[in-house]
């Protein structure tokens, strides 16, 4: 177990440090710089910005410097906006994403849960079917579509909630609809299929003869063993929330990082793109290991085999 | 299967009937063959059915609608702009007065170009590398596996976007993007074959009789594991779709005046309240497509692998 762990942070850990590298090559390989601008500054002030920014020094010791830095948790000054550390910004941001990313997953999975549930209990009767319409249009409609959707219908035609903003409770109801649709699909799915399978198993049957009653069954029994696939799931919900936040929040005109991240790539602002991949990578990677350690913990099977987790 | 005799209503419902040894070895239907199977198995699944008949209808009116179509997607015409959809535009005009029925079909070609050209590209790179990894196994196995689950840990979206910057915004941006991690779950799924399918019989007889190792991998066992290739394919259009829809809409992908799906979409959620055509169409034949190419995929893995079926 210790060296499974090892092993997946040690990857963790590697597939980081590659993927800072190749962002730092790649920011540096873009011709054009964001200092240039359309005004015509002397050789001397372009010279002197140059300096401040520490782009004078050779490419390899300016990465160096990148990775100390970074060390240190410092991700460096935004160029666009002025004397602005990217740390700041991130942080200033991060905390609307955050809110609205935690809302999304909760409700992921508790409503994905409760239909899939619904779907198995009911199998193959009206509310079966009735969750799989449910379920195919969360899997066919896009957040693209979905997100205007709810708001022409919603905000626009029915002012039910506002438009845009995340301003009191309700502003969430609609972002988190439209971040949760594919989720709540996906592991209705998923619970949907591991349920039938576990309620067709030996030790139901034996739960059931000895006369334990129907809701104690799906509490105690089947539910627990049928929640194994949506564990798993857990780390790439999260990585799909985050992606996923990048339209919603831009939609929903959030200020969150996902429309400064979308921002910062309009604007060439290096170090902003930089310390928003770096961050964003770490949630992620974070929250897949994490997922992978609680599979693990939950399915001593999976112990033995170094190999990546079914998704 | 069938019964050998017709059970007939005799006086004494509960004798039993008379047994006939001469026919019990009779072949009583042709035996069908794999593919056949799921054919059989794809052909009774009126979803999938239904996915598969939209496809057609969708890939149809994007190749020929534009032909025939008196409009194209990019001419102005600034006396008609925003109109609601009628008899001359059926799908109505945009701030600009081009023609939406045009651009949407314009733009299917676009969202199906991107979806198959990915797909592809990822099956070729995907059958090699896993085909590869799977067969040699061990070393070669262990090293490959490796640097698949490094890229693989990569966040996707940050690589698109980050090559995204890097290169120019345009269709090809798109594609490469996609597939730098796009085809690590064909290669993953390639290698499971090759690894089930190298120890059988075949696999051997074909090395006995002095194959090379890349005859035996792409001769004979790719060729057996096409069915999950398949789905695998199909699945990973819709996603590759979605994704240029998503690019295209955050400004970060195909860029004015050529129409995707995803670029229409931003354009009409901004005049959503006045003009919602312009919003609506985009919208409905982006997600039949997905809807489409999803329900396909799910018929088609069942198709193959009935066990599996959900």
């Amino acid at each position: 177990m210790v060296r499974y762990v090892l092993n997946k942070f040690l990857f963790m850990l590697l597939s980081l440090f590659i993927l800072i590298t190749a962002t730092f090559v790649l920011m540096n390989a873009v011709p054009g710089s964001p200092l240039q601008s359309e005004k015509a500054t002397s050789p001397q002030i372009q010279k002197n910005l140059e300096a401040h920014y520490g782009l004078d020094k050779p490419l390899i010791v300016q990465y160096g410097i990148y990775l100390k830095k970074l060390a240190q948790f410092d991700l460096g000054i935004s160029m666009k906006k002025k004397f602005q550390s990217v740390n700041k910004l991130i942080a200033g941001s991060f905390d609307n994403s955050l809110k609205l990313g935690l809302v999304s997953v909760a409700t992921s999975v508790l409503a994905g849960c409760a239909l899939g549930i619904i779907a198995a209990l009911y199998h193959r009767k009206f509310l079966d079917n009735a969750a799989l319409v449910v379920s195919v249009i969360g899997l066919a409609v896009p957040s693209v579509v979905m997100a205007p959707l709810l708001q022409y219908v919603f905000a626009v035609k029915i002012r039910a909630f506002e438009v845009a903003g995340l301003n009191g409770p309700m502003d969430y109801v609609l972002p988190t609809i439209a971040l949760s649709a594919a989720p709540i699909a996906f592991i209705a799915r998923l619970i949907r299929s591991s349920m039938l399978e576990v309620l067709n198993s030996d030790f139901i049957k034996t739960a059931k003869a000895k006369g334990l009653a129907g809701h104690m069954i799906v509490w105690r029994h089947a539910l627990r063993n049928s929640m194994l696939p949506v564990v798993t799931y857990l780390g790439y919900l999260i990585a799909n929330v985050i992606t996923g936040s990048v339209v919603i929040e831009q939609i929903f005109a959030i200020p969150g990082i996902g429309k400064f991240f979308v921002q910062s790539v309009l604007d060439r602002d290096y170090p902003f793109i930089m310390g928003i991949t770096i961050f964003y990578a770490i949630l992620l990677m974070a929250s897949r290991f994490l997922s992978d350690l609680a599979y693990a913990l939950v399915d001593p099977r999976l112990r033995l085999q170094t190999g990546r987790v079914a998704k | 299967m069938a019964d050998l005799e017709t059970p007939r209503a005799t006086a004494d419902p509960f004798a039993p009937l008379q047994r006939d040894p001469s026919g019990a070895e009779r072949i009583q239907r042709r035996s069908r063959t794999a593919w056949q199977d799921v054919r059989y198995r794809l052909t009774t699944n009126k979803l999938a059915m239904t996915g598969f008949w939209l496809l057609i209808l969708l890939v149809l009116m994007a190749f020929f609608a534009p032909l025939v179509w008196p409009f194209d997607h990019y001419t102005n015409d600034l006396q008609l702009n925003n109109q609601p959809p009628d008899s001359t535009h059926w799908f109505g005009t945009d701030d600009l007065g081009r023609d939406l029925f045009a651009r949407t079909w314009k733009g299917a070609q676009i969202s199906l170009f991107v979806g198959v050209a990915a797909a592809l590209i990822d099956l070729v790179i995907g059958i090699v590398y896993g085909g590869i990894m799977g067969y040699y196994g061990g070393k070669v196995d262990e090293v490959m596996n490796r640097f698949a689950e490094i890229l693989y840990s990569i966040p996707y979206l940050l690589v698109v976007i980050l090559l995204l910057v890097f290169m120019e915004p345009s269709l090809t941006t798109i594609i490469v993007a996609m597939s730098i991690t796009g085809w690590i779950n064909m290669a993953w799924i390639v290698r499971g074959q090759m690894m089930q399918l190298k120890n059988q019989e075949f696999a051997l007889a074909s090395k006995a009789l002095g194959a090379s190792s890349m005859r035996i991998i792409f001769r004979h066992l790719v060729p057996n594991a096409m069915g999950p290739i398949l789905v695998t394919l199909t699945l990973s259009v819709p996603s590759a779709i979605f994704t240029e829809a998503f690019l295209s809409f955050l400004g970060l992908g195909v860029q004015s005046p050529v129409a995707s799906w995803g670029t229409m979409i931003n354009d009409g959620v901004q005049s959503m309240s006045i003009y919602p055509w312009r919003l609506f169409f985009p919208a409905l034949f982006l997600s039949l497509t997905i809807f489409a190419f999803n329900v396909f995929g799910d018929g088609l893995r069942d198709a193959f692998d009935p066990k599996l079926k959900k």
